[in-house]
């Protein structure tokens, strides 16, 4: 499955980032590697974009951007 | 001795930095490029500097902003790097110190906010991590002043005894054999600029084409570099930037699980999560935005802004009066009383009001952004700049356009993509920028006394509108395309140190201070020139047969039909072209009064209904000249400034055409 699809609260693993380019360059020097613990926190009020929870801090990045990783299915 | 001051955003660098050096600080310009930085000397080490650079989590250039930092320690080869890693969020921060070890330069790493860590059972092993990463580490607190000392002392030897890192080599596994063979293909070249060899590899392979471009090297070199990268691509059935990446991150979680004993979730991320709560709550995060820029507007224009500059006007007028009747009373010649009375002392005095309400609106805006609720602002208001094609980083340069525009159009350098950059460029003017607040004060106060509050807040929400507009046109045509990705760290929230707070007031209070007495200063001799005399150079006996009055009335038939024909209105319009705070003293010289007779003064000239055009003009006519050349500076083009020029006058002509017409029909 992909971040996008994951609960609020649940937590997962990331597998990979998939897609190209500097935006992909930066999620993975911003820690988004394999094996890494991903926690979505909430939701922006207008519904995108999404705060997470990875490596102690707290990142926010888009729902659209959020699909190209691709994350373990939560248990 | 120049030290680099590198870490990534939200780490404490600009606290530690003023912890480094207190007030002796200077604004220039990097050698070689014009981006604005700061130096400045470290305290008690005479001839030892430190150069604040912009924050960044790599040194793979992704930002404008990110490539000066990379540039300054690649190219200027500073003498040592001061590297500050925020403690609370080390794994993410490690990931740059290990890329700036690489480049073999004598280090150190200051270890901040380790008092957190402390006070929430978490601890470091400082000796263990040193001798893993071959760099002195001193752990310290910028915020409580703790540690600097030791840090200092410990940068000053590293470079004295010229300590280079001790490790060099951070990779395993299959990435580790293609790095090494890299490396030894293109040790000449990397040599020949002056950069390790290993860090080189490193970089090509994670697909850095200006570092392959300035190797130089041939066909058959380049085609085997990717030959064995492709191997390696093969051999981890992975790409190379993940291989990296993933690489530099297995070395660190290694690292850190010898190393670190991680506290429970600490205290400041609990406080962070109740205030967030209510802060990004789905019903009144933006509700709460709105009080909150209401309620500071009103304190900044109408309390304690409004208050203090009364009390300053008063104190310079008595002031100017006593000047004038001790310069009467020695029978100083009756032209030379006019030039510091009516000169200077309007001229200036008029501006220099105002600074108290500039100091407390850039003391919220500067609250804002150091204790991190900005970013939340960027966040929540995301969604909103998207349906101008815009992302929620443009909210921050925006912000900042309400102080000034000069800072907002430097602050765009934070934006990713070219495209957001130049349409948020294009959209800060309109924000009002706070040198327009003398002429917001002057007016309300002589035209809309009980109502002073509500006009001001129609200007600014005025200028938004029309910013939203103008990025639907934009983006609806020149500028098409996709918005640049939204990728932002949410920091902790942090109460603001005390001490950079107060250091950017007295910056920003110096700044207009240097501008009262140049460009204000000039301006208004220039001015009183010009009305003085006339063409002839004889003195005239109303300012109506001066120099002055004649350009004046050149212009004047263009805004008749605007409200306002009187040739004052628009000579002071071309001096606000200057500056926008020499609006009100120009009006001042030109009717000849002082600040509080200025609005009876007005009362002759404008009628209400022409005086909120008049406003609404100067809410958006053309940028003052030091924004105009950073435009200019930082899109590297003078059509691209010229044009803002053009678009934002033309805009407020028919602006004011507009309230003026309608305002007729009302009435």
């Amino acid at each position: 499955m992909t971040l996008d699809q994951l609960e609020i609260g649940k937590k997962s693993k990331i597998i990979a980032v998939h897609g190209q380019g500097s935006l992909r360059d930066r999620l993975l020097d911003m820690g988004l590697t394999p094996r890494t613990e991903v926690i979505i926190r909430k939701t922006a009020p207008l519904g995108d974009p999404i705060e997470l929870t990875l490596r102690g801090y707290q990142l926010t990045l888009r729902l659209e951007d959020a699909k190209n990783i691709e994350i373990e299915d939560a248990s | 001795m120049i030290f680099a001051l590198v870490g990534n955003q939200n780490s404490g660098k600009t606290t530690l930095f003023n912890q480094l050096t207190g007030s002796n600080q200077h604004v220039g310009n990097f050698p070689g490029v014009t981006v604005e930085s700061k130096t400045g000397e470290i305290r008690g080490h005479k001839g030892v500097s430190v150069v604040d650079l912009p924050g960044i989590y790599s040194l793979s250039p992704y930002t404008s902003e990110e490539i000066v930092t990379r540039d300054f320690v690649m190219k200027q080869h500073p003498d040592g790097i001061i590297n500050i890693v925020d403690a609370t969020n080390i794994e993410r921060n490690l990931y740059l110190s290990i890329q700036l070890i690489e480049l073999n330069i004598p280090m150190v790493i200051a270890l901040n906010m380790m008092d957190e860590i402390r006070s929430n059972a978490g601890s470091i092993d400082i000796a263990l991590m040193q001798k893993e990463l071959g760099v002195p580490i001193v752990p310290i607190s910028a915020s409580k002043n703790e540690g600097i000392t030791e840090l200092i002392n410990v940068a000053v030897k590293t470079v004295e005894t010229r300590q280079y890192p001790k490790r060099q080599d951070f990779c395993t596994g299959a990435p580790h054999r293609t790095i090494h063979a890299i490396s030894h293909m293109i040790e000449d070249h990397a040599e020949l600029i002056r950069i390790p060899p290993k860090f080189v590899a490193t970089k090509i392979i994670e697909g850095d084409q200006p570092l392959l471009k300035a190797l130089q090297l041939t066909e058959t070199e380049i085609i085997s570099i990717e030959n064995s990268i492709k191997e390696m691509e093969n051999s981890l059935q992975t790409d190379r930037k993940a291989a990296i990446a993933d690489m530099r991150y297995l070395f660190i979680d290694r690292l850190c699980s010898e190393t670190v004993v991680k506290p429970l979730e600490s205290k400041q991320h609990i406080r962070t999560e109740k205030i967030d709560r209510i802060l990004t709550n789905k019903y009144l995060a933006i509700p709460i935005f709105l009080i909150m820029m209401g309620i500071i507007f009103w304190l900044t224009f109408g309390v304690i802004g409004g208050f203090l500059s009364d009390l300053l006007g008063n104190a310079i007028t008595g002031f100017s009066d006593i000047v004038k009747s001790g310069l009467e009373a020695v029978r100083v010649n009756a032209v030379m009383v006019s030039l510091i009375i009516d000169g200077v002392f309007a001229g200036v005095g008029s501006v220099l009001t105002f600074i108290p309400t500039i100091v407390v609106l850039f003391f919220f805006l500067s609250l804002m952004e150091d204790s991190g609720y900005i970013a939340r602002v960027a966040f929540v208001m995301d969604k909103l700049l998207r349906k101008i094609g815009l992302s929620g980083r443009s909210f921050v340069p925006m912000l900042i356009g309400f102080g000034c525009t000069v800072p907002a159009i430097m602050a765009t350098r934070t934006l990713p993509s070219e495209r957001d950059r130049k349409i948020t460029i294009f959209l800060t003017p309109f924000m009002s920028c706070s040198a327009k607040l003398p002429i917001y004060g002057m007016f309300t106060l002589a035209f809309f006394p009980n109502h002073r509050v509500w006009v001001m807040l129609f200007l600014y929400l005025l200028g938004i509108l029309l910013a939203i507009i103008s990025g639907l046109i934009f983006t609806k045509t020149v500028y098409r395309g996709n918005p640049a990705p939204f990728i932002m760290e949410l920091p902790n929230y942090r109460l603001p140190s005390v001490k950079s707070v107060a250091l950017l007031l007295w910056d920003k209070a110096k700044d207009f201070l240097t501008r009262a007495f140049t460009v204000i200063f000039i301006a208004s001799l220039i001015i009183w020139v010009l009305q003085t005399f006339d063409l002839r150079f004889n003195v005239v006996a109303g300012s109506a047969e001066s120099m002055l009055a004649g350009i004046g009335r050149f212009i004047a038939p263009v805004f008749q039909p605007l409200g306002f024909s009187d040739w004052k209105a628009s000579t002071a319009l071309i001096t606000g072209f200057m500056a926008k705070e020499a609006v009100i003293s120009t009006l001042a010289v030109l009717t000849g009064t002082n600040s509080s007779n200025l609005p009876q003064a007005l009362g002759q000239i404008f009628t209400p209904l022409a005086a909120l055009s008049y406003l609404v003009f100067t809410l958006i006519y053309s940028p003052c000249v030091a924004a105009i050349s950073t435009i200019r500076r930082e899109m590297h083009s003078s059509i691209a400034a010229l044009g803002v020029v053009l678009f934002q006058t033309a805009a407020a002509w028919l602006a004011a055409f507009v309230v003026y017409r309608l305002g007729l029909l009302l009435i």
